[in-house]
C-alpha cells in the first residue's frame, strides 16, 4: 500500500497518534469489566441479599462509566488533533509539491485531478485517519478482550468464543470483500449516467436540431438500467450481512447457554457468570458491526490517500541550476550588448504523453530589440515554440539560448524574470486590478502600473471605471470581457519590464484598430525589448523584423513579410486569404511585368 | 409527501412486504432476550438445572432466530429493490422530462445544477426517504415493543429506563447545536481554501511564469492554518457525542442493574428477567439515536425531493400542433412577420421585425459580440417561440409544423461545438444514423476532416472523450461541419466560427461552405468581409435588435450603424495592409 509513505507527515503528531488509541484501549478495558461487575452483583449480592454490596457495585459501575467517559473524550481530542494536524500538513506539502511541478508533469496529471486531490480526497483522508485512530484498535481489542475475559470466567465455555469469532470474521470480511469490487462497478456506472446526462444538457441545441431526443432517452435508459442491475446485486450481497451475523451470534448464544447450563449443573459455574458470558457475546456483535462500517470508511480513505500519494510521486521533472555560473556574472555586462537575445539551435521538442515531436529542426536567432512574428496553422507548434523560451518545457534535442546561455543553466526564477509572457487564455485572479498587475513586479509604483496600462490600451478598462486600479476582479476575472482581460494581461506582463516579451495570440479578442495601436505603443517603449508575437492574423505580424512560418512543427520559412511573400508559398496562401484584394493586385502586377 | 407516495404505489406490494417483515423481525428480536432470561432462570445451581425445559426453550429460540434472520433478509432485499427501482424510475422520468423541456428552461438552469438534480438528488431522496422511513418504522416499532415487553415484566424498572434515556438524547442534541456553528465555520474556511486552490491550480502555469509560487504558498498556508484550528474544534466537539451518549447508556445500565438487583432480592423478579432487562437497556437507546438521525436525514431527503419534483413538474414546451402541417420537400422561402421577442418581459429585444427571404438567398447577420445573433437562431430553430408575430416557411407558420420536421429542414453549425461521447463515425452520422460508410467518408472529406480523422489512433472508430476530449477546438468544428455535410438539409444556419480554425483550413472549409450554400437559403452569422459583401441581405444587429437591413452597397450609402461597423473593423484592417504603420526596429 502506497499510502503508508504519507504517514511521515504524521511526524509532528506522534504523541497524539499514540495517546489516542491508548486512551481508547483504556476505555475499552473498563467496558470489559462491566459484565464482571454485573456477574458479581448476581452471584454475590443477590444470592446473599446484600443490598449494601449491590449498591457499592453499582456505584463502581457508574465510576467505570465516568472514567470511561473521561478516557474516551481524551482519546477523541488527541485523535482529532492528530488527524486534523496530519491533513493540514499533508495539504501544505501537496500544495507545495504542485507549485514545484513542471508544465509537462502538470499536463500529465491534469489540473482538475489536482484540484480534486487537494479538496475532496483530503477530507476523506482526514475522516479516515480520525476514525482509524479512534476505533481501529478498539474494536479488535473488545472482540478479543471479550474472549479473554470469557476465559477468566470459564475456560470450557470460552471455547465457544474461539469458534464463533473466526466465523463472524469470515462472514463480515467476506461480505465486505465481495462488495468492494461491486461498489466500484456501481461507481463506474453511476459516472456513466452522470456523463450521459451532462453531455445531453450541454448539447441540447444540437440534439434537438438533429431530432435525437428519443435516441438520447434510449441511451440514458440503457445506462440507467445497467446501474440498477449492479445496484440490486450489491444490495443483495450487503443485505446478507445482518441476518448472517445475527444467526451466527445467536446460535453461539444457544450453545453457550447449553454449555453454561451443564457447567452450572456440575457446580463449576454460577448463574451470574452465565449472564456475564451472554453479555460478552453481545458486546462482540456490536463491535463487529462497528468494525465493518469502519473498514468501509478506511478503505475509501486509503484509496484517496493512494491517489494523493500518486501525485506526490510525480517528479517535478525539471532539474534546476541553483546558482548562475560565476563566469556569467562577470561577462554579463559585455554579453548584454553583443549576444543575441534568443537563439534556437536545431531544437526538437515533444510532449511527454504524445509520441510524435511537436517541433523539429527549429533554428533561428532573435537579435536584441527585434520583433519576431510567428504564424502558422492550428497545432503547428507556435505556442510550444514560445513556451521553450522561459523553459516551461525542456527541449528533447538541440538547445535554446537566452543572452547566449542555455536556458537550462539559469535558475528558473532568474530566467523567468527576464521574460514577460501573455498566454492565449487571458486570466485575471481574484483581487483588485492593482494586485493583479503587481504580479509582474511587486515593487512597481502606481505610476508604473498606469504606464503599462496605457501601453496595453487598457486605459478605458481601468480608468473608465470609478474604482480605477482598485476595481475588483472576480474569480478568473469573469466580470471582465475577453478583450479587457487580454489587455490587462498584457499590462501585467509589461509591468515587469521584461527583456523578452511574448504575446501568444493574446490580441485575438481585440479589434484590428486596437490591435494596431497596441503594437505601435509597444514598439514605442524605451529600451531594447525583444518581442515575440504569435498570431493568426498576418496584419499583426507583417511588420515584424523577422517572421517565422510554422507548418506542422517545421519552419516553413523565415524572413520579412516581403521576402516571405516571394519565397514562402504557405505564407502567401495565408496572406492572400486574409486580404483577397491583394491577390488580385499581385496578379495584376504579374500581368504587367 | 403525497407525490412521494404516488411514486411508491406501483411497488405497494414490496412496501407492504417490507413493513410486515420489519414488524416480524422486531418482535422476534425482542423476544429472544426473554427466552434467554427463561433459560437463565432454569440454570439455578449445581444439580438443579432443568435440562428438558432448557432444551425445549432452545429449540424455540433456534427456530425464532432463523425466522428473524429470514425476515431481515427479505426486508433488506425488498428495501433495496424499492430504493433502486424508484430512483431509477424517477431518474428516467427526469431525463425524459429534460428532453421535452423548453430550451429556455435549460438555458436558465446551469447544467451542473440539473445533473445534480437528476443524479445526486434522486439518490439522496430515494435513499434517505425510503431508508429513513423504514428505519423510522423499525425504530419506533422497537421502542414500542421494548416498552411493552418491559412493562409486562416489571413496571418499576421500566420507569427507570424511560426516565433516563431522554438524557442521552438531550445531551446529543445539545452537542449537535453547539457544533453546528463550528461546522459552518469549518465549511466556510474550507470553501475559501477550495476557491484559492481552484483558481491557482487551474492557472498554475501563470503562477509559475510570474514566479509567484512562494507568495501563493504563503496565502495557502495562512488559510490552511485557520482551517486546521477550526476543523480541530469542529471534529473534536462533534466526536464527543458518542462518548457522552455511551456514558448515559452506562448510567441507564447501572440504574437497571441497581433497581433490578433490588427487585430480585425482594423476590419480585427473577435473574433471567434481570438479564433480559439488561439487554433491553443496551438496545433501548439505540433506536432513539437512530430516529433523531433519521429526522435530519428525512428533512434533507424532502429538500432533495422538492428539487426533483420541481424539475419533474416544470411546464413542458408547448406540444406540437395536432394535426401538424407538412413542409414542402425543398422549402426555401421564408418570412418573418411583425416578430416581437424578448427573454424577459421587462427587457424588450426584437421588436416588430419583418424580413422576407427568397429561396436560395444568403442572409448575413453582423454585429458586435452579444448583440443577439444567437437569439435569431433560437427563433428560427424554434428553441424559443416568438412572443407575437410569426415566422413562416413557405407560408406555413413554424408553430404549425412538427418541431422535428422543422429542425430537419435546417442544418446548423454553431460556434460552440458539441460532440457526443461515441465514435467519430457516430458523431458524423448523428443526423442520419443509417448513412453508409462511403457517404460518411465523403462528408468528412468535404469538411476537410478526413485527413485528420485518419491520423487518429483508430480512425473513424476512435472514441471521442467527454465533450470532444483530446480533439482540438478546430478539429471539433470540422466534425460538426461534416455532420451537416452528411445531411445536407434544404436550409442552413452557420455561425462562421473563425476563432478556432486556423486560416488555411478555414479557407478550405469556406470553399465547402460555398458549395453547400449553393441553392440553399442560408443564415450566416458573419465575421468575414467577403461573406458579408456577397450576402443578399445583411442584418445589422445591436443590443438584441435588428437596426438595419439591406445589402452592402445600400447600407454603406445609408451611413448608419453598418457603415460605422465596416469602417472601424474592416476598412482599417485593409488600410493597414497597405500603408506602413511604423513598427519597432528598422525595416527595409
Amino acid at each position: 500500500m502506497v499510502m503508508w509513505k504519507l504517514l511521515k507527515y504524521m511526524k509532528n503528531y506522534k504523541k497524539e497518534a499514540f495517546l489516542a488509541p491508548a486512551f481508547k484501549l483504556l476505555e475499552a478495558l473498563l467496558e470489559l469489566f462491566v459484565p464482571l461487575v454485573m456477574a458479581a452483583i448476581i452471584d454475590v449480592g443477590i444470592k446473599n441479599s446484600d443490598i449494601g454490596y449491590i449498591v457499592n457495585m453499582c456505584l463502581l459501575m457508574a465510576g467505570l462509566g465516568l472514567t470511561g467517559l473521561i478516557c474516551s473524550v481524551t482519546a477523541q481530542y488527541f485523535s482529532a488533533k492528530a488527524a486534523v494536524g496530519f491533513t493540514a500538513k499533508l495539504r501544505h506539502e501537496l500544495f507545495a509539491h504542485i507549485q514545484s511541478l513542471s508544465f509537462s508533469s502538470m499536463d500529465q496529471v491534469g489540473t482538475s485531478t489536482l484540484i480534486t486531490r487537494m479538496t475532496s480526497d483530503m477530507n476523506q483522508v482526514q475522516s479516515g485517519v480520525n476514525l482509524f485512530l479512534r476505533l481501529f484498535l478498539r474494536s479488535p481489542f473488545i472482540v478479543f478482550g471479550a474472549m479473554i475475559m470469557a476465559f477468566t470466567v470459564d475456560v470450557k465455555a470460552a471455547f465457544i468464543f474461539v469458534v464463533v469469532i473466526p466465523v463472524l470474521c469470515v462472514i463480515v470480511f467476506g461480505i465486505i470483500l465481495a462488495t468492494i469490487p461491486v461498489y466500484k462497478k456501481v461507481q463506474e456506472r453511476l459516472d456513466r449516467v452522470v456523463r450521459v446526462t451532462r453531455e445531453n444538457l450541454q448539447g441540447v441545441r444540437v440534439i434537438r436540431a438533429f431530432c435525437r431526443e428519443k435516441e438520447e432517452c434510449r441511451i440514458f435508459g440503457d445506462s440507467n438500467a445497467a446501474l440498477v442491475r449492479i445496484q440490486l446485486l450489491s444490495g443483495k450481497i450487503s443485505g446478507l450481512l445482518n441476518p448472517m451475523t445475527y444467526v451466527a451470534i445467536n446460535v453461539a448464544l444457544i450453545v453457550l447457554l447449553y454449555v453454561g447450563a451443564n457447567r452450572v449443573d456440575g457446580g463449576f459455574l454460577l448463574q451470574g457468570s452465565v449472564v456475564a458470558l451472554v453479555n460478552y457475546m453481545s458486546q462482540i456483535l456490536t463491535e463487529l458491526v462497528k468494525l465493518a462500517n469502519l473498514i468501509i470508511t478506511v478503505t475509501k480513505a486509503i484509496a484517496c490517500g493512494n491517489r494523493i500519494e500518486a501525485v506526490m510521486e510525480v517528479q517535478p521533472g525539471m532539474e534546476e541550476k541553483v546558482h548562475l555560473d560565476a563566469q556569467y556574472e562577470i561577462d554579463a555586462g559585455k554579453l548584454m550588448s553583443e549576444v543575441p537575445a534568443v537563439v534556437f539551435e536545431d531544437v526538437r521538442f515533444g510532449y511527454q504523453e504524445a509520441g510524435a515531436d511537436v517541433l523539429s529542426g527549429i533554428s533561428f536567432t532573435a537579435e536584441r530589440g527585434e520583433t519576431i512574428g510567428i504564424i502558422g496553422g492550428t497545432g503547428s507548434g507556435k505556442t510550444s515554440l514560445v513556451s521553450l523560451i522561459p523553459r516551461f518545457y525542456d527541449v528533447s534535442g538541440g538547445c535554446v539560448k537566452v543572452n547566449g546561455m542555455d536556458v537550462r543553466d539559469y535558475p528558473l526564477a532568474e530566467l523567468r524574470r527576464k521574460v514577460g509572457i501573455v498566454m492565449q487564455k487571458a486570466v485575471l485572479f481574484q483581487g483588485t486590478i492593482r494586485e493583479n498587475l503587481l504580479w509582474g513586479n511587486e515593487a512597481a509604483s502606481d505610476g508604473d502600473l498606469r504606464e503599462a496600462i496605457r501601453t496595453a490600451q487598457a486605459e478605458d478598462v481601468v480608468f473608465g471605471a470609478k474604482e480605477g486600479l482598485d476595481a475588483y476582479a472576480g474569480q478568473e476575472g469573469r466580470n471582465f470581457s475577453g478583450g479587457q482581460r487580454q489587455r490587462l494581461s498584457i499590462a501585467r506582463a509589461l509591468v515587469r519590464r521584461p527583456e523578452i516579451l511574448i504575446l501568444d495570440d493574446s490580441a485575438s479578442a481585440l479589434d484590428f484598430a486596437t490591435d494596431a495601436r497596441l503594437r505601435k505603443a509597444i514598439a514605442g517603449l524605451p529600451g531594447d525589448m525583444t518581442v515575440f508575437i504569435v498570431s493568426q492574423r498576418t496584419s499583426s505580424i507583417q511588420h515584424a523584423d523577422k517572421i517565422l512560418v510554422l507548418d506542422d512543427g517545421v519552419l516553413a520559412g523565415v524572413g520579412t513579410h516581403e521576402e516571405l511573400l516571394e519565397t514562402c508559398s504557405i505564407y502567401r496562401e495565408i496572406y492572400e486569404f486574409q486580404f483577397p484584394e491583394e491577390k488580385r493586385k499581385a496578379a495584376g502586377r504579374e500581368v504587367r511585368s | 409527501m403525497k407525490k412521494v407516495l404516488r411514486l411508491l404505489r406501483p411497488h405497494g406490494g414490496l412496501v407492504f412486504l417490507s413493513l410486515l417483515m420489519a414488524v416480524l423481525s422486531v418482535v422476534l428480536t425482542l423476544y429472544v432476550p426473554v427466552l434467554t432470561g427463561r433459560v437463565i432462570d432454569e440454570i439455578v445451581g449445581p444439580g438443579a438445572v432443568q435440562f428438558e425445559e432448557i432444551a425445549r426453550i432452545m429449540k424455540v429460540m433456534l427456530f425464532i432466530v432463523l425466522i428473524t434472520a429470514g425476515a431481515q433478509w427479505i426486508m433488506n432485499a425488498a428495501n433495496n429493490r424499492i430504493v433502486c427501482l424508484v430512483s431509477s424510475e424517477v431518474r428516467e422520468q427526469a431525463f425524459e422530462k429534460i428532453e421535452v423541456l423548453p430550451v429556455s428552461y435549460l438555458d436558465a438552469h446551469s447544467s451542473g445544477d440539473l445533473v445534480s438534480r437528476v443524479i445526486a438528488d434522486v439518490d439522496q431522496f430515494s435513499d434517505g426517504l425510503l431508508m429513513g422511513f423504514t428505519q423510522f418504522f423499525t425504530g419506533a416499532a422497537t421502542i414500542l415493543g421494548t416498552l411493552v415487553f418491559m412493562l409486562v415484566t416489571n413496571a418499576g424498572i421500566t420507569l427507570v429506563v424511560v426516565l433516563l434515556t431522554p438524557v442521552s438524547l438531550l445531551a446529543a442534541r445539545f452537542i449537535a447545536k453547539k457544533t453546528y456553528a463550528m461546522f459552518r465555520l469549518q465549511s466556510e474556511v474550507r470553501g475559501e481554501q477550495t476557491a484559492l486552490v481552484d483558481e491557482m491550480v487551474a492557472n498554475q502555469k501563470m503562477v509559475q511564469a510570474y514566479g509567484q509560487e512562494e507568495k501563493i504558498q504563503g496565502r495557502f498556508d495562512e488559510i490552511n492554518e485557520r482551517l486546521r484550528s477550526c476543523s480541530l474544534r469542529a471534529v473534536f466537539f462533534s466526536s464527543i457525542t458518542n462518548p457522552v451518549t455511551r456514558f448515559v447508556n452506562s448510567l441507564v445500565y447501572t440504574g437497571v442493574g441497581l433497581t433490578g438487583a433490588l427487585c430480585v432480592v425482594r423476590g419480585v423478579m427473577s435473574v433471567g428477567q434481570l438479564s433480559a432487562f439488561l439487554s433491553y437497556a443496551n438496545q433501548y437507546t439505540k433506536p432513539f439515536n437512530e430516529i433523531s438521525g433519521v429526522v435530519t436525514e428525512l428533512q434533507n431527503a424532502l429538500a432533495c425531493a422538492g428539487r426533483v419534483f420541481e424539475l419533474l413538474e416544470a411546464p413542458a414546451r408547448t406540444p406540437d400542433a395536432e394535426p401538424a402541417k407538412q413542409l414542402p420537400a425543398h422549402p426555401g422561402n421564408m418570412s418573418l412577420e411583425h416578430v416581437n421577442f424578448s427573454y424577459v418581459p421587462e427587457k424588450k429585444l426584437i421588436q416588430d421585425f419583418n424580413l422576407r427571404v427568397k429561396a436560395g438567398q444568403r442572409i448575413a447577420i453582423v454585429g458586435p459580440t452579444g448583440c443577439g445573433k444567437t437569439t435569431l437562431i433560437n427563433l428560427l430553430m424554434r428553441f424559443y417561440d416568438v412572443n407575437s408575430g410569426a415566422i413562416k416557411i413557405e407560408g406555413i407558420d413554424i408553430r404549425e409544423v412538427r418541431r422535428s420536421d422543422l429542425r430537419s429542414a435546417f442544418g446548423m453549425v454553431l460556434q460552440e461545438t458539441w460532440l457526443s461521447g461515441g465514435t467519430v463515425r457516430d458523431n458524423i452520422a448523428m443526423g442520419r444514423p443509417e448513412a453508409e460508410e462511403k457517404e460518411i467518408i465523403e462528408a468528412a472529406k468535404r469538411a476537410h476532416a478526413h485527413s485528420f480523422i485518419l491520423r487518429l489512433p483508430q480512425g473513424y472508430d476512435t472514441i471521442i472523450g467527454e465533450n470532444g476530449g483530446s480533439l482540438s477546438q478546430g478539429q471539433k468544428q470540422l466534425l460538426c461541419i461534416a455532420r451537416v455535410m452528411l445531411c445536407l438539409p434544404p436550409m442552413l444556419i452557420l455561425d462562421e466560427a473563425t476563432s478556432s480554425i486556423d486560416i488555411r483550413t478555414e479557407s478550405r472549409i469556406q470553399e465547402a461552405f460555398q458549395n453547400m450554400m449553393q441553392g440553399r437559403t442560408s443564415f450566416i452569422v458573419a465575421h468575414r468581409l467577403s461573406t458579408i459583401q456577397n450576402a443578399d441581405v445583411i442584418l445589422v444587429m445591436q443590443d438584441g435588435n435588428v437596426v438595419e437591413q439591406g445589402n452592402h452597397e445600400s447600407l454603406l450609402k445609408r451611413g448608419g450603424a453598418y457603415a460605422r461597423l465596416y469602417n472601424s473593423q474592416f476598412a482599417l484592417s485593409q488600410e493597414e495592409g497597405r500603408t506602413d504603420v511604423p513598427v519597432r526596429g528598422k525595416q527595409d
